[in-house]
Protein backbone atom coordinates (compact mmCIF):
# COMPACT_ATOMS: atom_id res chain seq x y z
CA UNK A 1 0.00 0.00 0.00
CA UNK A 2 2.07 3.48 -0.73
CA UNK A 3 1.58 6.38 1.29
CA UNK A 4 -1.45 7.93 0.07
CA UNK A 5 -3.82 5.49 1.43
CA UNK A 6 -1.83 4.31 4.33
CA UNK A 7 -2.33 7.75 5.39
CA UNK A 8 -5.98 7.98 5.01
CA UNK A 9 -6.41 4.40 6.82
CA UNK A 10 -4.48 6.07 9.91
CA UNK A 11 -6.36 9.17 9.53
CA UNK A 12 -9.51 7.32 9.77
CA UNK A 13 -8.63 5.22 12.40
CA UNK A 14 -8.05 8.32 14.03
CA UNK A 15 -11.15 9.57 13.57
CA UNK A 16 -12.57 6.56 15.81
CA UNK A 17 -10.61 7.75 18.45
CA UNK A 18 -11.18 10.91 18.39
CA UNK A 19 -15.33 10.02 18.27
CA UNK A 20 -15.15 7.90 21.30
CA UNK A 21 -12.60 10.41 23.33
CA UNK A 22 -14.66 13.75 22.46
CA UNK A 23 -17.55 11.88 24.37
CA UNK A 24 -15.74 10.79 27.19
CA UNK A 25 -13.70 14.05 27.37
CA UNK A 26 -17.35 15.99 27.10
CA UNK A 27 -18.75 14.44 29.74
CA UNK A 28 -15.57 15.23 31.67
CA UNK A 29 -15.71 19.06 30.90
CA UNK A 30 -19.42 19.32 31.44
CA UNK A 31 -18.65 18.10 35.35
CA UNK A 32 -15.61 20.45 36.16
CA UNK A 33 -17.12 23.26 33.46
CA UNK A 34 -20.34 23.45 35.73
CA UNK A 35 -19.74 21.64 38.94
CA UNK A 36 -15.91 22.73 39.29
CA UNK A 37 -15.66 18.99 40.33
CA UNK A 38 -12.49 17.18 38.81
CA UNK A 39 -13.57 14.03 38.25
CA UNK A 40 -11.30 11.27 38.87
CA UNK A 41 -13.33 8.40 38.48
CA UNK A 42 -14.95 9.42 35.07
CA UNK A 43 -12.37 6.18 33.63
CA UNK A 44 -14.40 4.21 35.81
CA UNK A 45 -17.94 5.18 34.27
CA UNK A 46 -16.31 4.55 31.05
CA UNK A 47 -15.30 1.05 32.41
CA UNK A 48 -18.33 0.55 33.71
CA UNK A 49 -20.33 1.05 30.37
CA UNK A 50 -18.39 -1.34 29.04
CA UNK A 51 -18.85 -3.88 31.35
CA UNK A 52 -22.25 -3.38 31.63
CA UNK A 53 -22.85 -3.53 27.94
CA UNK A 54 -20.56 -7.07 28.22
CA UNK A 55 -23.78 -8.00 30.54
CA UNK A 56 -26.91 -6.79 28.19
CA UNK A 57 -25.03 -8.71 25.61
CA UNK A 58 -25.60 -12.06 27.82
CA UNK A 59 -28.83 -11.16 29.09
CA UNK A 60 -30.80 -10.17 25.56
CA UNK A 61 -31.40 -12.65 23.46
CA UNK A 62 -31.73 -12.66 19.45
CA UNK A 63 -29.39 -11.23 16.66
CA UNK A 64 -26.23 -8.97 18.24
CA UNK A 65 -28.10 -6.12 17.13
CA UNK A 66 -31.00 -5.41 18.96
CA UNK A 67 -28.56 -6.72 22.16
CA UNK A 68 -26.33 -3.99 21.33
CA UNK A 69 -28.94 -1.20 20.68
CA UNK A 70 -30.44 -1.90 24.40
CA UNK A 71 -26.64 -1.91 25.54
CA UNK A 72 -27.11 1.61 23.77
CA UNK A 73 -30.01 2.89 26.04
CA UNK A 74 -29.71 0.93 29.35
CA UNK A 75 -25.57 1.71 29.74
CA UNK A 76 -25.20 5.30 29.75
CA UNK A 77 -29.19 5.17 32.18
CA UNK A 78 -27.16 2.49 34.41
CA UNK A 79 -24.01 4.95 34.81
CA UNK A 80 -25.70 8.38 34.98
CA UNK A 81 -27.52 6.28 37.93
CA UNK A 82 -24.70 5.33 39.54
CA UNK A 83 -23.33 8.93 39.05
CA UNK A 84 -26.07 10.81 40.32
CA UNK A 85 -26.05 8.42 43.74
CA UNK A 86 -22.49 9.24 43.87
CA UNK A 87 -23.30 12.79 43.87
CA UNK A 88 -26.17 12.74 45.80
CA UNK A 89 -24.53 10.63 48.92
CA UNK A 90 -20.82 11.56 48.89
CA UNK A 91 -19.93 14.77 46.58
CA UNK A 92 -23.02 16.49 48.23
CA UNK A 93 -21.95 15.88 51.62
CA UNK A 94 -18.60 17.35 51.22
CA UNK A 95 -19.77 20.46 50.23
CA UNK A 96 -18.13 20.66 46.25
CA UNK A 97 -14.89 21.13 47.86
CA UNK A 98 -12.25 20.85 45.13
CA UNK A 99 -9.22 19.12 47.56
CA UNK A 100 -12.32 16.69 49.10
CA UNK A 101 -13.81 16.01 45.89
CA UNK A 102 -10.47 14.83 44.10
CA UNK A 103 -9.69 12.36 46.99
CA UNK A 104 -13.49 11.12 47.29
CA UNK A 105 -13.95 10.35 43.42
CA UNK A 106 -9.89 8.83 43.72
CA UNK A 107 -12.06 6.43 46.01
CA UNK A 108 -15.03 5.94 44.05
CA UNK A 109 -12.47 4.61 41.22
CA UNK A 110 -11.58 2.06 43.34
CA UNK A 111 -14.54 1.10 44.85
CA UNK A 112 -16.02 0.66 41.32
CA UNK A 113 -12.89 -0.65 39.71
CA UNK A 114 -12.67 -3.62 42.67
CA UNK A 115 -16.67 -4.04 41.92
CA UNK A 116 -16.35 -4.66 38.39
CA UNK A 117 -13.34 -7.05 39.17
CA UNK A 118 -15.61 -8.92 42.00
CA UNK A 119 -18.67 -9.09 39.87
CA UNK A 120 -17.13 -9.01 35.92
CA UNK A 121 -13.91 -10.83 36.67
CA UNK A 122 -10.65 -10.60 35.45
CA UNK A 123 -11.14 -11.35 32.07
CA UNK A 124 -11.42 -9.02 28.99
CA UNK A 125 -14.55 -10.45 26.74
CA UNK A 126 -15.57 -8.75 23.24
CA UNK A 127 -18.97 -7.31 22.85
CA UNK A 128 -20.35 -8.70 18.86
CA UNK A 129 -20.95 -5.42 16.67
CA UNK A 130 -24.37 -4.87 15.74
CA UNK A 131 -23.32 -5.68 11.91
CA UNK A 132 -20.12 -6.40 10.24
CA UNK A 133 -20.20 -4.92 6.55
CA UNK A 134 -17.39 -3.40 5.12
CA UNK A 135 -16.76 -0.56 3.21
CA UNK A 136 -14.66 -1.20 -0.07
CA UNK A 137 -12.37 2.01 -0.66
CA UNK A 138 -10.01 1.92 -3.93
CA UNK A 139 -7.18 0.68 -1.93
CA UNK A 140 -8.57 -1.39 0.89
CA UNK A 141 -12.17 -1.98 3.03
CA UNK A 142 -12.78 -0.49 6.45
CA UNK A 143 -14.99 -1.33 9.19
CA UNK A 144 -18.66 0.15 8.66
CA UNK A 145 -19.22 0.22 12.25
CA UNK A 146 -16.36 2.17 12.98
CA UNK A 147 -18.00 4.60 10.36
CA UNK A 148 -20.99 3.95 12.13
CA UNK A 149 -19.27 5.13 15.78
CA UNK A 150 -18.04 8.60 13.96
CA UNK A 151 -21.37 8.82 12.74
CA UNK A 152 -23.39 8.74 16.10
CA UNK A 153 -20.65 10.29 18.64
CA UNK A 154 -20.99 13.55 16.07
CA UNK A 155 -24.94 13.19 16.55
CA UNK A 156 -24.72 13.12 20.12
CA UNK A 157 -22.15 15.49 20.78
CA UNK A 158 -24.94 17.78 18.34
CA UNK A 159 -27.43 16.67 20.63
CA UNK A 160 -25.34 17.99 24.18
CA UNK A 161 -24.70 21.01 22.17
CA UNK A 162 -28.43 21.95 21.38
CA UNK A 163 -29.36 20.51 24.89
CA UNK A 164 -26.77 22.94 26.55
CA UNK A 165 -27.37 26.29 24.02
CA UNK A 166 -30.66 26.13 23.00
CA UNK A 167 -32.51 24.30 25.99
CA UNK A 168 -34.50 25.40 29.35
CA UNK A 169 -32.24 22.57 30.77
CA UNK A 170 -29.24 24.31 29.30
CA UNK A 171 -30.17 27.29 30.14
CA UNK A 172 -30.35 26.76 33.46
CA UNK A 173 -27.23 24.63 33.59
CA UNK A 174 -25.70 27.48 32.53
CA UNK A 175 -26.59 30.03 35.08
CA UNK A 176 -25.42 27.48 37.64
CA UNK A 177 -22.32 27.22 36.31
CA UNK A 178 -21.90 31.00 36.74
CA UNK A 179 -23.67 31.50 40.04
CA UNK A 180 -24.94 28.69 41.86
CA UNK A 181 -26.02 31.19 44.85
CA UNK A 182 -27.82 33.78 42.66
CA UNK A 183 -29.21 30.29 40.71
CA UNK A 184 -30.62 29.49 44.10
CA UNK A 185 -32.27 32.86 44.46
CA UNK A 186 -34.14 31.92 41.53
CA UNK A 187 -35.52 28.96 42.38
CA UNK A 188 -33.03 26.70 40.43
CA UNK A 189 -32.40 23.38 42.54
CA UNK A 190 -28.72 23.43 42.01
CA UNK A 191 -29.02 20.10 43.78
CA UNK A 192 -31.02 18.38 41.20
CA UNK A 193 -28.63 20.33 38.73
CA UNK A 194 -25.70 18.76 40.08
CA UNK A 195 -26.92 15.40 40.21
CA UNK A 196 -28.22 15.69 36.71
CA UNK A 197 -24.58 17.28 35.27
CA UNK A 198 -23.07 14.55 36.98
CA UNK A 199 -25.15 11.95 35.25
CA UNK A 200 -24.90 13.25 32.09
CA UNK A 201 -21.19 13.40 32.52
CA UNK A 202 -20.68 9.24 34.01
CA UNK A 203 -23.45 8.67 31.22
CA UNK A 204 -21.40 10.18 27.89
CA UNK A 205 -18.27 8.60 29.10
CA UNK A 206 -20.69 4.94 29.16
CA UNK A 207 -21.91 5.41 25.49
CA UNK A 208 -18.28 6.23 24.28
CA UNK A 209 -17.42 2.65 26.04
CA UNK A 210 -20.20 0.95 24.60
CA UNK A 211 -19.78 2.33 21.13
CA UNK A 212 -15.91 1.42 21.47
CA UNK A 213 -16.83 -2.26 23.38
CA UNK A 214 -17.27 -4.47 20.03
CA UNK A 215 -13.57 -2.73 18.78
CA UNK A 216 -12.01 -3.12 21.95
CA UNK A 217 -13.32 -5.81 24.61
CA UNK A 218 -14.22 -4.84 28.17
CA UNK A 219 -12.15 -5.33 30.76
CA UNK A 220 -12.32 -3.77 34.61
CA UNK A 221 -9.25 -1.98 33.99
CA UNK A 222 -10.19 -0.32 30.90
CA UNK A 223 -11.04 3.35 32.34
CA UNK A 224 -7.04 4.24 33.12
CA UNK A 225 -6.26 5.29 29.48
CA UNK A 226 -9.72 7.56 28.85
CA UNK A 227 -9.36 8.77 31.86
CA UNK A 228 -5.68 10.05 31.33
CA UNK A 229 -6.87 11.13 27.83
CA UNK A 230 -9.73 13.09 28.47
CA UNK A 231 -7.71 14.83 30.89
CA UNK A 232 -5.39 15.49 28.18
CA UNK A 233 -8.09 16.55 25.95
CA UNK A 234 -9.90 18.95 28.43
CA UNK A 235 -6.81 20.61 29.12
CA UNK A 236 -5.59 21.40 25.67
CA UNK A 237 -8.86 22.58 24.71
CA UNK A 238 -10.01 24.66 27.56
CA UNK A 239 -11.69 23.51 30.97
CA UNK A 240 -15.16 23.84 30.10
CA UNK A 241 -15.35 24.73 27.02
CA UNK A 242 -17.17 22.43 24.72
CA UNK A 243 -16.13 23.70 21.40
CA UNK A 244 -12.64 23.34 23.05
CA UNK A 245 -13.13 19.83 23.70
CA UNK A 246 -14.28 19.03 20.81
CA UNK A 247 -11.05 20.25 18.57
CA UNK A 248 -8.81 19.30 20.86
CA UNK A 249 -10.55 15.42 20.77
CA UNK A 250 -9.76 15.69 16.72
CA UNK A 251 -6.29 16.86 17.38
CA UNK A 252 -5.28 14.08 19.68
CA UNK A 253 -7.29 11.04 18.25
CA UNK A 254 -5.97 12.30 14.84
CA UNK A 255 -2.40 12.58 15.62
CA UNK A 256 -2.44 9.20 18.02
CA UNK A 257 -3.90 7.02 14.52
CA UNK A 258 -0.91 8.73 12.32
CA UNK A 259 1.64 8.54 14.78
CA UNK A 260 0.62 4.81 15.78
CA UNK A 261 0.61 3.91 12.58
CA UNK A 262 3.54 4.94 11.33
CA UNK A 263 5.85 5.28 14.84
CA UNK A 264 4.60 3.34 17.79
CA UNK A 265 1.66 3.90 20.18
CA UNK A 266 3.77 4.93 22.78
CA UNK A 267 5.07 7.82 20.83
CA UNK A 268 1.66 8.84 20.24
CA UNK A 269 1.31 9.42 23.95
CA UNK A 270 4.40 10.91 24.56
CA UNK A 271 3.40 13.57 22.38
CA UNK A 272 -0.05 13.98 23.73
CA UNK A 273 1.60 14.40 26.74
CA UNK A 274 3.84 16.68 25.80
CA UNK A 275 1.13 18.57 24.20
CA UNK A 276 -0.24 18.84 27.20
CA UNK A 277 2.99 20.40 29.02
CA UNK A 278 3.10 23.24 26.23
CA UNK A 279 -0.44 24.44 26.49
CA UNK A 280 0.28 24.34 30.06
CA UNK A 281 3.06 26.37 30.28
CA UNK A 282 2.43 28.76 27.12
CA UNK A 283 -1.74 29.10 27.58
CA UNK A 284 -2.63 27.75 30.80
CA UNK A 285 -6.39 28.22 29.99
CA UNK A 286 -6.36 25.89 27.25
CA UNK A 287 -6.91 26.72 23.53
CA UNK A 288 -10.03 27.84 23.71
CA UNK A 289 -10.16 28.77 27.42
CA UNK A 290 -12.05 31.94 28.01
CA UNK A 291 -15.11 31.20 25.92
CA UNK A 292 -17.35 29.05 28.19
CA UNK A 293 -19.30 26.55 26.86
CA UNK B 1 -46.79 40.79 54.49
CA UNK B 2 -43.12 39.30 55.63
CA UNK B 3 -42.13 39.21 59.70
CA UNK B 4 -38.69 38.26 60.75
CA UNK B 5 -38.61 37.32 64.39
CA UNK B 6 -35.50 36.43 66.47
CA UNK B 7 -33.33 35.24 63.78
CA UNK B 8 -30.08 34.45 64.84
CA UNK B 9 -27.98 33.50 61.74
CA UNK B 10 -24.17 33.85 60.28
CA UNK B 11 -21.40 32.20 58.42
CA UNK B 12 -20.23 29.14 60.09
CA UNK B 13 -18.88 29.70 63.90
CA UNK B 14 -19.17 33.66 62.92
CA UNK B 15 -22.46 34.93 64.34
CA UNK B 16 -24.16 37.94 62.60
CA UNK B 17 -27.66 38.36 63.05
CA UNK B 18 -28.47 38.42 66.41
CA UNK B 19 -32.76 38.28 67.57
CA UNK B 20 -33.45 40.28 64.66
CA UNK B 21 -36.84 41.08 64.33
CA UNK B 22 -38.06 43.37 61.21
CA UNK B 23 -41.79 44.02 59.31
CA UNK B 24 -42.61 44.47 56.16
CA UNK B 25 -45.91 45.23 55.48
CA UNK B 26 -47.93 45.41 51.42
CA UNK B 27 -47.66 48.32 49.91
CA UNK B 28 -44.92 50.10 51.58
CA UNK B 29 -40.81 50.49 51.18
CA UNK B 30 -39.12 49.69 54.15
CA UNK B 31 -35.37 50.98 54.37
CA UNK B 32 -32.60 49.96 56.30
CA UNK B 33 -29.87 52.10 57.03
CA UNK B 34 -26.63 51.18 58.98
CA UNK B 35 -22.64 50.89 58.88
CA UNK B 36 -20.53 48.41 56.74
CA UNK B 37 -21.34 44.74 58.85
CA UNK B 38 -24.43 45.72 60.57
CA UNK B 39 -25.85 42.45 59.30
CA UNK B 40 -27.72 44.65 56.39
CA UNK B 41 -26.82 42.10 53.45
CA UNK B 42 -26.71 39.13 55.59
CA UNK B 43 -30.42 39.84 57.04
CA UNK B 44 -31.69 39.72 53.10
CA UNK B 45 -29.84 36.42 52.64
CA UNK B 46 -31.28 34.82 55.05
CA UNK B 47 -34.44 35.78 54.15
CA UNK B 48 -33.50 33.99 50.73
CA UNK B 49 -32.36 31.14 52.67
CA UNK B 50 -28.96 31.44 51.46
CA UNK B 51 -27.51 31.82 55.12
CA UNK B 52 -29.15 29.13 57.21
CA UNK B 53 -30.59 30.66 60.35
CA UNK B 54 -30.41 29.28 63.57
CA UNK B 55 -32.87 30.78 65.15
CA UNK B 56 -36.75 32.65 64.47
CA UNK B 57 -39.55 32.40 62.29
CA UNK B 58 -39.61 34.13 58.75
CA UNK B 59 -43.51 34.65 58.03
CA UNK B 60 -44.68 35.08 54.09
CA UNK B 61 -48.35 35.61 54.72
CA UNK B 62 -48.52 33.35 57.09
CA UNK B 63 -46.11 30.67 56.00
CA UNK B 64 -43.05 30.63 58.08
CA UNK B 65 -40.12 29.98 55.32
CA UNK B 66 -37.03 30.25 57.17
CA UNK B 67 -36.85 26.07 56.85
CA UNK B 68 -37.54 25.61 53.22
CA UNK B 69 -34.81 24.63 50.95
CA UNK B 70 -33.46 27.76 49.56
CA UNK B 71 -34.46 27.56 45.87
CA UNK B 72 -38.17 27.38 47.29
CA UNK B 73 -37.95 30.57 48.97
CA UNK B 74 -38.47 32.52 45.76
CA UNK B 75 -41.08 30.47 44.12
CA UNK B 76 -43.11 31.62 47.37
CA UNK B 77 -42.71 35.25 45.59
CA UNK B 78 -39.77 36.64 46.83
CA UNK B 79 -37.70 38.77 44.25
CA UNK B 80 -33.73 39.40 45.35
CA UNK B 81 -31.99 42.25 43.67
CA UNK B 82 -28.23 41.19 45.30
CA UNK B 83 -25.51 43.42 45.75
CA UNK B 84 -23.14 43.81 42.98
CA UNK B 85 -25.97 43.07 40.95
CA UNK B 86 -24.94 39.26 40.30
CA UNK B 87 -26.40 39.05 36.83
CA UNK B 88 -25.53 36.10 35.00
CA UNK B 89 -22.75 37.08 33.05
CA UNK B 90 -21.96 35.41 30.39
CA UNK B 91 -25.78 34.99 29.66
CA UNK B 92 -27.72 37.46 27.19
CA UNK B 93 -30.18 39.68 28.72
CA UNK B 94 -33.29 37.56 26.80
CA UNK B 95 -31.67 34.58 28.83
CA UNK B 96 -31.17 36.63 32.32
CA UNK B 97 -34.80 37.67 32.04
CA UNK B 98 -35.76 33.75 30.98
CA UNK B 99 -34.50 32.38 34.46
CA UNK B 100 -36.40 35.13 36.33
CA UNK B 101 -39.92 33.83 34.44
CA UNK B 102 -38.71 30.34 35.18
CA UNK B 103 -39.02 31.24 38.98
CA UNK B 104 -42.73 31.21 39.49
CA UNK B 105 -43.31 29.74 36.00
CA UNK B 106 -44.64 33.36 34.76
CA UNK B 107 -45.17 33.73 30.99
CA UNK B 108 -45.37 36.29 28.11
CA UNK B 109 -47.23 38.98 29.46
CA UNK B 110 -44.87 39.37 32.76
CA UNK B 111 -42.02 39.77 30.52
CA UNK B 112 -43.68 42.19 28.85
CA UNK B 113 -45.01 44.29 31.27
CA UNK B 114 -41.03 44.34 32.65
CA UNK B 115 -39.63 44.98 29.49
CA UNK B 116 -42.15 47.71 29.45
CA UNK B 117 -40.70 49.33 32.98
CA UNK B 118 -37.26 49.00 30.83
CA UNK B 119 -37.44 49.71 27.49
CA UNK B 120 -33.46 50.22 27.26
CA UNK B 121 -33.47 46.20 27.88
CA UNK B 122 -35.87 45.73 25.00
CA UNK B 123 -33.29 46.99 22.71
CA UNK B 124 -30.37 45.00 24.36
CA UNK B 125 -31.96 41.61 24.73
CA UNK B 126 -29.91 39.86 22.53
CA UNK B 127 -26.73 41.40 24.45
CA UNK B 128 -24.52 39.23 26.66
CA UNK B 129 -25.38 40.85 30.25
CA UNK B 130 -21.58 41.31 31.18
CA UNK B 131 -21.27 43.94 28.44
CA UNK B 132 -24.11 46.18 29.63
CA UNK B 133 -23.30 49.57 31.55
CA UNK B 134 -23.67 49.93 34.69
CA UNK B 135 -26.90 51.46 34.87
CA UNK B 136 -28.11 48.69 32.42
CA UNK B 137 -26.78 45.87 34.43
CA UNK B 138 -29.03 47.42 37.78
CA UNK B 139 -32.06 47.74 35.32
CA UNK B 140 -31.94 43.68 34.33
CA UNK B 141 -30.86 42.94 37.50
CA UNK B 142 -34.25 44.39 38.87
CA UNK B 143 -36.05 43.47 35.95
CA UNK B 144 -35.29 39.74 36.59
CA UNK B 145 -36.56 40.33 40.07
CA UNK B 146 -39.87 41.66 39.17
CA UNK B 147 -40.15 38.63 36.72
CA UNK B 148 -41.51 36.80 39.66
CA UNK B 149 -44.18 39.31 39.90
CA UNK B 150 -43.20 39.10 43.47
CA UNK B 151 -44.91 39.94 47.25
CA UNK B 152 -42.09 41.13 48.81
CA UNK B 153 -38.70 42.98 47.01
CA UNK B 154 -35.55 42.75 48.35
CA UNK B 155 -33.16 45.19 47.15
CA UNK B 156 -29.59 45.56 48.13
CA UNK B 157 -28.12 49.06 47.48
CA UNK B 158 -29.22 49.11 44.20
CA UNK B 159 -28.49 53.06 43.54
CA UNK B 160 -24.42 52.06 44.51
CA UNK B 161 -21.81 53.60 41.78
CA UNK B 162 -24.58 54.52 39.73
CA UNK B 163 -25.05 58.51 38.00
CA UNK B 164 -28.01 60.49 39.20
CA UNK B 165 -30.28 60.10 36.55
CA UNK B 166 -29.94 56.43 36.49
CA UNK B 167 -30.75 56.71 40.40
CA UNK B 168 -33.98 58.87 39.54
CA UNK B 169 -35.31 55.80 37.70
CA UNK B 170 -35.00 53.13 39.84
CA UNK B 171 -36.36 55.66 42.48
CA UNK B 172 -39.47 56.07 40.15
CA UNK B 173 -39.19 52.04 39.64
CA UNK B 174 -39.51 51.35 43.54
CA UNK B 175 -42.12 54.00 44.19
CA UNK B 176 -44.47 52.52 41.38
CA UNK B 177 -44.20 48.93 42.77
CA UNK B 178 -45.40 50.29 45.89
CA UNK B 179 -49.17 50.96 44.34
CA UNK B 180 -49.34 47.48 43.44
CA UNK B 181 -48.96 46.28 46.51
CA UNK B 182 -45.70 44.91 46.79
CA UNK B 183 -43.41 45.03 50.19
CA UNK B 184 -40.27 46.63 49.34
CA UNK B 185 -37.44 46.24 51.33
CA UNK B 186 -34.43 48.64 50.53
CA UNK B 187 -30.57 48.70 51.73
CA UNK B 188 -29.54 52.49 51.06
CA UNK B 189 -26.54 54.40 52.32
CA UNK B 190 -27.22 57.59 50.95
CA UNK B 191 -29.86 59.93 53.24
CA UNK B 192 -32.06 61.72 50.57
CA UNK B 193 -31.95 58.62 48.53
CA UNK B 194 -33.92 57.08 51.72
CA UNK B 195 -36.31 59.92 52.63
CA UNK B 196 -37.08 60.27 49.02
CA UNK B 197 -38.46 56.98 48.94
CA UNK B 198 -39.18 55.64 52.42
CA UNK B 199 -42.10 55.09 54.22
CA UNK B 200 -40.70 53.69 57.20
CA UNK B 201 -36.19 53.29 58.23
CA UNK B 202 -34.82 50.73 60.24
CA UNK B 203 -31.55 51.35 61.60
CA UNK B 204 -29.20 48.22 61.88
CA UNK B 205 -26.49 47.81 63.90
CA UNK B 206 -24.59 45.22 65.65
CA UNK B 207 -27.07 42.71 63.77
CA UNK B 208 -30.20 43.41 65.07
CA UNK B 209 -32.61 46.48 64.62
CA UNK B 210 -32.19 49.04 66.88
CA UNK B 211 -34.78 51.35 65.94
CA UNK B 212 -37.64 51.53 63.44
CA UNK B 213 -38.93 55.19 63.04
CA UNK B 214 -41.59 56.51 60.11
CA UNK B 215 -40.09 58.18 57.49
CA UNK B 216 -42.20 61.19 57.51
CA UNK B 217 -40.71 62.41 61.11
CA UNK B 218 -36.87 62.04 59.70
CA UNK B 219 -35.02 65.36 58.28
CA UNK B 220 -31.32 64.51 56.97
CA UNK B 221 -30.44 66.42 60.17
CA UNK B 222 -31.72 63.29 62.74
CA UNK B 223 -29.84 62.17 65.15
CA UNK B 224 -30.50 58.21 63.60
CA UNK B 225 -28.44 59.14 60.63
CA UNK B 226 -25.48 60.38 63.16
CA UNK B 227 -25.91 57.53 65.50
CA UNK B 228 -26.08 54.69 62.94
CA UNK B 229 -25.00 55.55 59.73
CA UNK B 230 -22.49 58.11 60.59
CA UNK B 231 -23.39 60.76 58.55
Amino acid sequence: MSFGPFLLLALMEGMVTSAVLALAAVGLSLVFGIMRVVNVAHGEFFMLGAVSAWFVSQWVPGPPAVAFAAALVLCPLFVGAIAALADMTVLKRLNYEPEATIVATIGLLYILQQAALSFYGPDARPVPAPFSFRVQLPWFGYSGYKMAVVLASALVLLGVWRLLAKSRVGLIMRATQYDRETARAFGINVDRVYAGVFALGGGLAALAAVLIVPIQQAHYLMGTEPLLLSFIVVIIGGLGSLRGTVIAALLIGLSDGVISTFFAPTLAKIVATLAVALVLVFRPQGLFGRRAL
Amino acid sequence: MLTLTGIDAGYGSVQVLRRLTLEARTGEVLCVMGRNGAGKSTMLKAIMGLVPASAGSIMLDGLDIIRLPAHEVPRHGVGYVPQGRRLFAELTVAENIEIGLMTRRRGQRTRDDVLSLFPRLRERLKQVSGTLSGGEQQMLAIARALCLEPKVLLLDEPTEGLQPSMIALIRDTVVALKSTGVATILVEQRVDAVLSVADRVAFMTGGTVAETVEAAGLTPTAPQFAAYVGV
